[in-house]
Formats: C-alpha cells, sequence, structure tokens
C-alpha cells in the first residue's frame, strides 16, 4: 500500500509538468521553432489513441479472453496503411477550408448545413461523455488500489473525492492550452507537445511493468506460457476457440473495422490528426511510427494477463488493474507507482484532447447557432465577440468534463471498461459514411447524409445503447429480454429476429446497414443543390486545384460591412491584417467598396476558422445580398476556373522551357569557356619553350654548338606542335560549325586501310611494334570523304604506335563487313583505358593515359576523328580493358542517310 | 654551397629551359614531373625556391603550394608559380594559395630571372 | 513537391487488402494451433509477426523513395 498523499502528490506533480511542457510547446509555436513539425511527435501524438481503456482494459480482455484484445489495433495499423490515401486527403480539405472538428467536416461538405453539424455534435456527445466518464473511474479505481481503499467506487463525498480535483486541474488545462486565445487554424502546439509526452510516459509505464512481470516475476515470456500451460483454463487463453464456444469469427472482423474507422473518426483522433496537423507530409513516416507504437504497447498485455493469473490464480483478482496490483502485491511500490502514472497519463491525455474536440464542436453547432438566432445577437449588433467565443469555448470544456464527471459518479458501478468503449467507436462509426463518402462521392447530399446519420445513430441507440441502459438498471430488463411491449421481433439485441451475432456485431450490421442504405438511397433520389454540388467539388477535387480554385458565390457585399464582420469574429488586429493582404495582392478596394466574391469567400473562411463552417455560413449571410446559385451557375464557375487553372499551367510550362533553355545557354557557355582555356593552355605550352630557348639563345653567345643544336631542335618540334594543334583546332571548328568541305567519292575502304598502315609503318618500325592486318579480299565500296578516313585511320594508328609498349608491341588492324556497314578496327595490346576514362575519351583535350607517362599529342585527334566519322553517318567506339589493350573502332554505313550534296555545295 | 631551386613541371621542353636558366643564376637545380612528387622533393630537400607548375598530374600546383604553406616547417620556402592558363580567376587563385609571385607561360627569361631576384631578396 | 517521396497508392491499398486478410477468417484459423515458437504459442506470435510485417512494409513503401511519377491525378 502506498500513502495516499504521496498517490496524490506524485499524480498533481505529474499534471505540473504536463503544464510545464505546454507553456514550453507553446512558447517555441510562438517563435517559430515548432516543437511537433516531426512525424515521431505527431505519431506520439495519435498515441492519445490509447486510453485506460487500453492501458488497464487490455490486460483485462487478454485475461478473459486471450487475443481478443488485439483487434482493436489491429483496425488502426490496417487505416494506416490507407493513411497517405485518406487521412491526408482528410487534412488537405481542412486546412484549405479552416475545417477545426469533425462536425464542421461533415457540415461544410453537405452545403455548411447547421442542422448537420448539430446532429454530429449531439452523437458525439452523446457517445463520448459514457468514455469520459470511464477514463475517470480508471483513474478512481487506481487511486483506489493503490491506497488500500476498499472498492473502486467513489466512496466520500464528490468535494472530498481526488478525482473530481483531477478533473478541475484538467479542465483547467485545456482552458489554458486548448482555449487561451483563438486560433483560427484551431491548432494547439502546446497541447500537442504535453500529448506526445504522455504518450512516452504511459509506453515506458507499460513496458516498464511488463518487464518487471516478465523478468522479475517470471523467467521470461516462455517461462509464462510453460507455467500457463499446465492450467487448461489458461492455455486454452492461446487458441481461438478458447472457451469452448466457436470462435466469432463475425465479432472480430466487425471488431477490426469498427477500430479502423475509429482511428479515424473519434473526435480526439480527429483533433490530433487532422486539427493539428502541422506538416501533411509528416503523414508519410507517423503512418507507420504509429502502428508500431500500438505494436509496442501491446508486447506485454499477454505476459502480465497471464502471469497476474498465475500469481492471484485464476478469478481471484480483477484482470483489469494486474498493472497496479501485480507490482503491489509483490512489494515493488515504485513500480506500482510508476504504472499508476502511467495509467494516469493514459487517462489526461484522452480527457484533454477529447474535452477540447467536443467543447468545439459544442460551442461552434450548438451554441454559436442558437446566440446567432437572438436578437441581441443579431446582425447589426457592434462590438468584438471574440473574447465572448472564447468564454463559450472556456464554459464548454468545463461542462463536458463535468458531464463525465457526473457520469461517473452516477453510473460508476454500471459498466466494465471494455464495452463502453466499444459502444463509442460504435457511436462514431456512424460518421464513416456521410465523411469517407462525402470525399470521394460528388453525388452524396444533405438529405442522404442527414437521413443516413440519424438512421444509423437511432439504430445504434435502440441496439446498443439501450440494452447497457436497461442491463444497469435503469429501464426494465424486460424491453432487452422480450422486446417492447413484449414484441419479440424488436427486440434489442435480436432485431427482426437476427440471431447469432454478439450484440457488438449485431448493433454494428445494422445501425450501419441502415446509415449506408439511407445515405445512398436518399443521395441517389434527389439531385445535390447547388451549394451542396460547389462543396462536393471542393471536396472531391481537393488535390487537384493549385490556387486557382473556384469561389462558389455570387451577390453583392459593402466593404465595410464585411470588414466590420470580421473585426466582431476576429478581432481587430487579425481582421486588419485580412484586408491588408488583401489590398497588397490585390490592389485597393474598388471606389465603389464593393467586394467580389473572392474576398468574401476568403473572410467567410477566416471566421469559419473560428465559428466553424456553418454557423460562419449564417452570419456571412447576414450582411451580404447573395444571389443563389444554381447548379448550371456552380458548373459555369468551374469552368471559369479551370481555363485560369489551364492559363496558369501554360504559363509555367511555358517559363519553365525558358529556364530549360537558359540553362542550356549557361551550359554551351561554359562548355566554350572551357574550351578557349584549353586551347589556350594548349597553345601556351609550346610557346613558352619556344620563347624562353630562344631568347637564351640571343642571350647567350658562349653556348656550346651541342647545347645550340639541342636547344634549336626543341624549338623546331615545339613549333610543329603549335602548327599541328592549330590545323586541328581550325579543322574541330570547321567540322563542328558545319562549314568544311566534304567530298564524297566512291571509297574502296580495304584499299584506303592498306594505304593508311603502309604510310604509318615507320611509325611502328621506330617503336617496335608489329602490324598485323586482317582484311577481306574484296568489300563494297561505300560513299564517303576518302581523305578524311585517311586522316581518321592516321590518327588511329598514330595513337596505337604511340600506346603500344615498347616490347613487344602489337598492333592488329581489321577490317570487315557487318551488316549494311563496314567496321574498321585498330587494336594495341598497350595500358587500355579506364572505364571511368572511357566515356570522355572522345572529348577534347582528353588524353588518355597518365599525364605523367603518356606520349605527347594535342588531345583532339579522337575528337576530330569522331567528328569526322559521324559526319560520314556512321559511329565510333573504344573496347577496353585496362591492362590488355584498347581496341578503337569505327562502323561506316553502305548507304549513309545523309549524303548532302546540296548542302555541302551550298556552303561553299 | 648554392641554393637549391625546384623547378616542377610535367613539360620536359620548359624544364630544359628553366634549368638552363637557373644553373646560370648559379642554383642547384632538382626537378619534378608531378605535384606528388614536387611536395616529397620539398619536404626532402628544402629548396630555398620552387618553380611550380600550375597544370601537373596527380596533385596540381595550388594544391601543393597550399599544402607548403600549411607545413610551419617550410615556411621559408619561396614559390613562384607559373602557369600557361591566364584566367584572373586562376592568378587569384594562385596568390590566394599563398605563393610569393605569379609568372603566365609563356614568359620572357629576363623577366623571369628579375623576378626570381626580386622574390629571394 | 518536385522529387518528395511518397508512396503509391496501389501499393498502399493492396498491403491494407492483404492485412485484412492475413489477420480474419479464415487464414486467421491458419495460425490457430498448438505448435510453439521459441517457447512461446504460436497464435499471439504469429498475429504479432503479421502486425510487424505489415509495419515493415508500410516503413519500406512510404520511406523506399518510389518516385512520384504515376500517382494518378491526385496530385497537383
Amino acid at each position: 500500500m502506498i500513502s495516499p498523499a504521496v498517490v496524490l502528490g506524485a499524480s498533481f506533480g505529474y499534471l505540473l509538468l504536463l503544464f510545464a511542457i505546454a507553456a514550453w510547446g507553446d512558447r517555441r509555436a510562438a517563435e517559430g521553432r515548432s516543437l511537433i513539425d516531426n512525424a515521431a511527435v505527431y505519431a506520439l501524438s495519435w498515441g492519445v489513441y490509447c486510453t485506460a481503456w487500453t492501458y488497464f482494459g487490455s490486460v483485462g480482455r487478454a485475461a478473459t479472453s486471450g487475443v481478443w484484445f488485439l483487434p482493436i489495433y489491429l483496425g488502426p495499423m490496417l487505416a494506416m496503411l490507407l493513411a497517405w490515401i485518406v487521412l491526408r486527403k482528410m487534412v488537405r480539405i481542412s486546412r484549405v477550408y479552416r475545417i477545426t472538428s469533425i462536425a464542421d467536416f461533415v457540415a461544410s461538405r453537405y452545403g455548411k448545413s447547421p442542422l448537420l453539424a448539430a446532429l454530429v455534435t449531439l452523437i458525439t456527445v452523446i457517445g463520448i461523455v459514457p468514455y469520459i466518464a470511464l477514463q475517470l473511474k480508471a483513474a478512481s479505481a487506481g487511486f483506489h488500489l493503490l491506497t488500500g481503499a476498499p472498492g473502486s467506487a467513489p466512496a466520500a463525498a464528490w468535494w472530498r473525492d481526488g478525482v473530481f480535483y483531477v478533473a478541475l486541474a484538467l479542465a483547467a488545462f485545456a482552458i489554458m492550452f486548448g482555449a487561451r486565445h483563438l486560433d483560427l487554424a484551431e491548432r494547439h502546439e502546446g497541447m500537442v507537445a504535453a500529448i506526445a509526452f504522455e504518450s512516452v510516459v504511459k509506453l515506458a509505464a507499460f513496458l516498464a511493468v511488463g518487464a518487471f512481470v516478465t523478468w522479475g516475476l517470471f523467467d521470461g515470456m516462455d517461462d509464462i506460457w510453460a507455467q500457463a500451460r499446465t492450467v487448461p483454463e489458461l492455455s486454452a487463453l492461446f487458441r481461438l476457440d478458447g472457451g469452448g464456444e466457436p470462435f466469432a469469427y463475425a465479432e472480430w472482423f466487425s471488431l477490426t473495422i469498427l477500430s479502423m474507422l475509429s482511428v479515424l473518426l473519434l473526435p480526439r483522433q480527429f483533433q490530433v490528426m487532422v486539427v493539428e496537423c502541422v506538416n501533411e507530409r509528416r503523414i508519410r513516416r507517423a503512418a507507420w511510427l504509429f502502428p508500431a507504437y500500438l505494436l509496442a504497447i501491446n508486447i506485454f498485455v499477454l505476459p502480465i494477463a497471464v502471469g497476474g493469473l498465475l500469481v492471484f490464480g485464476p478469478g481471484a483478482a480483477d484482470a483489469e488493474t494486474f498493472v497496479l496490483s501485480l507490482p503491489l502485491s509483490q512489494g515493488a511500490a515504485a513500480i506500482a507507482l510508476l504504472a499508476y502514472i502511467g495509467g494516469l497519463s493514459a487517462v489526461t491525455g484522452m480527457l484533454i484532447v477529447e474535452t477540447v474536440a467536443v467543447s468545439t464542436m459544442v460551442c461552434n453547432d450548438l451554441v454559436m447557432p442558437s446566440l446567432l438566432r437572438l436578437d441581441r445577437f443579431g446582425n447589426r449588433a457592434g462590438g468584438d465577440l471574440t473574447r465572448l467565443l472564447l468564454n463559450i469555448r472556456r464554459v464548454a470544456i468545463i461542462a463536458v468534463l463535468m458531464l463525465g464527471y457526473l457520469y461517473f459518479r452516477i453510473a460508476g458501478e454500471a459498466y466494465a471498461l471494455v464495452s463502453i468503449g466499444l459502444i463509442s467507436f460504435a457511436a462514431v462509426a456512424q460518421f464513416a459514411p456521410a465523411l469517407f463518402g462525402g470525399m470521394y462521392w460528388r453525388g452524396a447530399t444533405w438529405a442522404g447524409a442527414f437521413g443516413g446519420l440519424l438512421g444509423g445513430f437511432a439504430v445504434w441507440a435502440y441496439t446498443l445503447m439501450l440494452p447497457s441502459v436497461a442491463k444497469s438498471g435503469w429501464l426494465p430488463i424486460g424491453l432487452v429480454e422480450h422486446g417492447p411491449f413484449g414484441i419479440e421481433l424488436l427486440k434489442p439485441e435480436r432485431l427482426f429476429g437476427l440471431t447469432g451475432l454478439d450484440s457488438l456485431t449485431h448493433s454494428l450490421f445494422w445501425s450501419l446497414l441502415v446509415n449506408v442504405g439511407l445515405y445512398v438511397g436518399l443521395s441517389l433520389a434527389r439531385a445535390p443543390a447547388a451549394r451542396e454540388a460547389s462543396q462536393a467539388l471542393l471536396f472531391v477535387d481537393v488535390f487537384r486545384r493549385g490556387g486557382a480554385e473556384p469561389v462558389f458565390w455570387r451577390g453583392r457585399a459593402r466593404l465595410d460591412d464585411l470588414k466590420a464582420l470580421a473585426r466582431r469574429f476576429l478581432g481587430a488586429a487579425r481582421a486588419a491584417a485580412i484586408f491588408e493582404e488583401e489590398a497588397r495582392g490585390f490592389g485597393p478596394p474598388t471606389p465603389e467598396r464593393v467586394a467580389d466574391a473572392r474576398l468574401v469567400d476568403r473572410v467567410e473562411r477566416q471566421i469559419a476558422g473560428a465559428v466553424g463552417a456553418a454557423s460562419a455560413r449564417v452570419i456571412v449571410a447576414s450582411v451580404v445580398q447573395e444571389e443563389p446559385l444554381t447548379v448550371d451557375d456552380v458548373l459555369e464557375i468551374l469552368e471559369e476556373a479551370s481555363q485560369l487553372r489551364g492559363y496558369a499551367r501554360a504559363l509555367e510550362e511555358a517559363s519553365a522551357e525558358l529556364r530549360a533553355a537558359n540553362e542550356q545557354l549557361k551550359t554551351l557557355d561554359q562548355l566554350k569557356d572551357d574550351f578557349v582555356s584549353s586551347v589556350t593552355h594548349e597553345l601556351r605550352t609550346p610557346l613558352t619553350s619556344i620563347r624562353a630557348l630562344s631568347e637564351l639563345l640571343l642571350d647567350a653567345p658562349e653556348l656550346g654548338p651541342a647545347q645550340r643544336e639541342e636547344f634549336l631542335q626543341i624549338i623546331v618540334a615545339e613549333a610543329e606542335r603549335l602548327s599541328r594543334l592549330v590545323n586541328q583546332v581550325l579543322d574541330l571548328a570547321k567540322i563542328e560549325a558545319g562549314g568544311a568541305e566534304w567530298n564524297w567519292t566512291e571509297v574502296d575502304l580495304r584499299a584506303l586501310v592498306t594505304e593508311a598502315a603502309r604510310a604509318t609503318s615507320e611509325l611502328f618500325r621506330e617503336r617496335g611494334a608489329a602490324v598485323a592486318l586482317d582484311l577481306p579480299d574484296t568489300v563494297p565500296a561505300l560513299r564517303a570523304d576518302a581523305d578524311r578516313l585517311m586522316q581518321v585511320m592516321q590518327n588511329l594508328l598514330s595513337n596505337a604506335a604511340k600506346f603500344a609498349p615498347r616490347q613487344g608491341g602489337r598492333v592488329e588492324i581489321a577490317l570487315r563487313e557487318e551488316g549494311d556497314g563496314l567496321v574498321v578496327s585498330v587494336r594495341d595490346n598497350g595500358p587500355g583505358v579506364a572505364p571511368e576514362d572511357r566515356a570522355g575519351i572522345f572529348e577534347k583535350f582528353r588524353q588518355g593515359g597518365d599525364e605523367a607517362t603518356r606520349p605527347p599529342g594535342t588531345g583532339l585527334g579522337l575528337s576530330i576523328s569522331r567528328q569526322i566519322v559521324e559526319h560520314l553517318g556512321g559511329k565510333m567506339w573504344v573496347e577496353s580493358e585496362p591492362g590488355r589493350g584498347a581496341c578503337f573502332a569505327f562502323r561506316l554505313p553502305l548507304h549513309p542517310e545523309r549524303e548532302p550534296h546540296e548542302r555541302e555545295s551550298a556552303d561553299r | 654551397m648554392s641554393a637549391k631551386v625546384l623547378i616542377a613541371d610535367d613539360e620536359s621542353n620548359i624544364v630544359v629551359s628553366l634549368s638552363f636558366m637557373m644553373k646560370r643564376e648559379g642554383f642547384d637545380v632538382l626537378v619534378a614531373r608531378d605535384g606528388l612528387e614536387a611536395l616529397g622533393l620539398i619536404r626532402r630537400e628544402r629548396p630555398r625556391l620552387v618553380l611550380l607548375d600550375v597544370m601537373m598530374p596527380g596533385m596540381n600546383g595550388f594544391d601543393v603550394c597550399e599544402a607548403v604553406r600549411a607545413d610551419a616547417e617550410l615556411r621559408d620556402t619561396r614559390i613562384l608559380m607559373l602557369t600557361a592558363k591566364g584566367r584572373d580567376a586562376d592568378r587569384a587563385r594562385g596568390i590566394g594559395a599563398g605563393a610569393n609571385a605569379y609568372v603566365t607561360k609563356p614568359f620572357s627569361t629576363r623577366d623571369l630571372v628579375a623576378k626570381i631576384r626580386d622574390t629571394m631578396s | 513537391m518536385k522529387g518528395a517521396r511518397r508512396p503509391r497508392t496501389a501499393v498502399l491499398i493492396a498491403l491494407c487488402g492483404a492485412g485484412l486478410a492475413l489477420v480474419n477468417f479464415p487464414l486467421l484459423a491458419l495460425w490457430d494451433g498448438d505448435a510453439t515458437i521459441l517457447g512461446l504459442p504460436l497464435l499471439p506470435v504469429a498475429l504479432f509477426l503479421i502486425w510487424g510485417g505489415l509495419i515493415a512494409a508500410l516503413a519500406l513503401a512510404s520511406e523506399g523513395g518510389e518516385g512520384g511519377a504515376g500517382q494518378g491525378g491526385e496530385e497537383p
């Protein structure tokens, strides 16, 4: 047992830490250095999915039915596989249209309907308040267990109940970090940072308990299993049909689907995933980090459950509190306290986010519409309303939490932890058809959404909520057992005689059937009105619009009215900022001071961020003269927008082309610069020797004849090198510029190769290299320029001579007919060309081999040769393995495609 | 004992003319054909003066110059860079690398000798 | 968004279908047996392994840097 003072102290200490972290997060956000713009933090904030229901309830479930705790986490895994597709679209829609809650999302899609928003809010409140109560109950039960007080019921009067003060502290937190200022995007970075921290705490605490049980009380997981195996009712936990009954595959499947939907649709999940999303690209990584988090927090569920059953004996203790009671029973008070803090973090995280989310809905979609109807609040009443809005939000936070507390006090003992969570899940699952359908189906209408939601909710209430209320003893149980008025067909858990399903699957089946049926049926029955159709286009095609969005509004609005409106709902500073920005972007307002559709839409969206889309619609409509849109108008506006988009795209393409051309020019410029620089270098090098040695000869009459002759020989050689270079550069320039003269004649390549080999035989003899010719007896004649080809051959042969080794040098010249072309190859047994040099060897001034050892050359020969061959319609290449010689070859077509006599003559 | 000069250039004909000039000026002449060899000789032989070509295989003249300047023991080495690259950017790079003087090829032998004397004093 | 890595839609949908099939009837019945893996019962081990496998596959699909081309009309 731990003294209540210690537990309370630790609890409030933990809450203080949360306040500090949230304050830090808010400060960082204000400085523009977001703490939460990070996939890991984002994913951790999604961990708010794991509430006390996970923390305590999973173990309870595992202890009674084995792997049945898993579908609740496998569902989110499956949902996350689609997060990049579905969640990203939700985030994008919400960001573009300033949507701040799930009610807002649904209502906005179906024509910004206040009625729909109110219905969604109502379903949420009814579905979620018991869930909030459940969290408080878990905190209370844990506290009593830890301090050794009997039972988990709140024995003391409410003002002496610690849970009450926890709830108050959380309300304070939610107000401070969830409703301190009116944020148009409704984002709360401090709160999210604290939630992410809570996710770390609960994971760490749960893992600590898991490790304590697995390796502290037992000798590893296999030991737990080995011991459990000997107890029949425990070993059954590891089989599907463990309880002796056939496995309920349908229930398993419906749990998977249910949790798959809930992980996106629970108000707290929508808040952290969609509303608080800083950067939609973070979804990519968070989508797999989050299931990994879930997996980690579930690893020890079975070991703790089975371990607890082994320690206490089956049925001897409440399995839902094993996390606390196991360490406590072993005297490990510190672990128990840590486990309690972990549980508290699960409770507080859920409560904070859920309350902020629900209070936003209550304020925007229940309270605001009623206020807007009041005269005092009417259109012309002046004054800044932002403070009032905030206060409504704050009151709503306190109200939601107190409602939860009240529920907990009244119904504290009525439900098992697990069932209530599922009831909530099933309630929010009703949003799925309207929400997901609306994102992908343009034809869905308001009537369909409203009918589906209402019908689904009614069936849910009748088949799931009502039986649980009856089982709590607040309604005659006969209602469930025999049906209302004894009508068997209407038994809530056996509707129309449908048997063979558990109550959850039964309810989910009927409610979603009715929901989807009405949604689709009513949508198909009547074509969408203009406002629904326009919103449908905005939602479904949200990714298609880049900037040029159509504005579905026509009418007249006075600028001053709009300004006054913005001031009232957004505050003076923000309103001024909007109109200034507008004036900067689109010039000063027109003299008539009339606002155009785009500005009206913009102001409406900003106000929607503060009070929700539906209320914003009503508010804006009160000061403007709106012309009703027809579906034809919608199509016309869309057409205009897509034309604008077309222009924008054409413009973008044109500028991209320009950019590319400019890049290319720059590259060419760079190449030219490099070429000039290289040529300069190659010209200056021989000039240097010539000038220096000539000057030395001039200045030093005392030089001996031998020295004199050496210098003069060098001068002559370098002068030859210089003229060779000049010729080649000119040659290359001519070929490249297309100004060279080409003398096309019939060429016998066999004769030409033989002649080239004869002409260069002196080079090979000097080098001591053997030359082998491998030529067919005859080859077809081809049309080419014989002189240029001779230049190519001589270049290849002199290269081969240069690179052949001084001893054992061998050069093979081959000519053969291949297809409709002739291939000439010159193979040497020199050092070869390294693979990395092969591509560049034909470039100007690139010379093969190590510069220190290679023979002299201008570095232009191969480049010119290739240009010639290509001009003749052929191609030239090199094959080589380093150390095993190189083979330069070229192929010429027998019938060149271009033999442009007319062009060549025109060139002259 | 006469001072040592290192001529680092990969063009043998230029080396012929430079070594002739340097011998006439009374230096002991060492020759390197690439950057690495040059750096090795500078470290081993400690020449007073290095005539350093920029475009050399392996390690270019700028890198050799920077390596010498980074070595405190070699700080007395005078470096005169020779280059066939005449762009202003190359010149600036040479001075930036820590050369004492920078001469563009082709050079006048008299100017070069004058510059060397200047550098050595 | 030029050059941004993004998972391919078709791959994600295929993974989701595979996941749904692997953890439900009738494949679920395959993992149900008396066998043990490293001294641990088959059923939970199989479920956790499938789970981990899906996470790894998703991570691979998300981080693998499959090019942005061919994403269909959903992107601007």
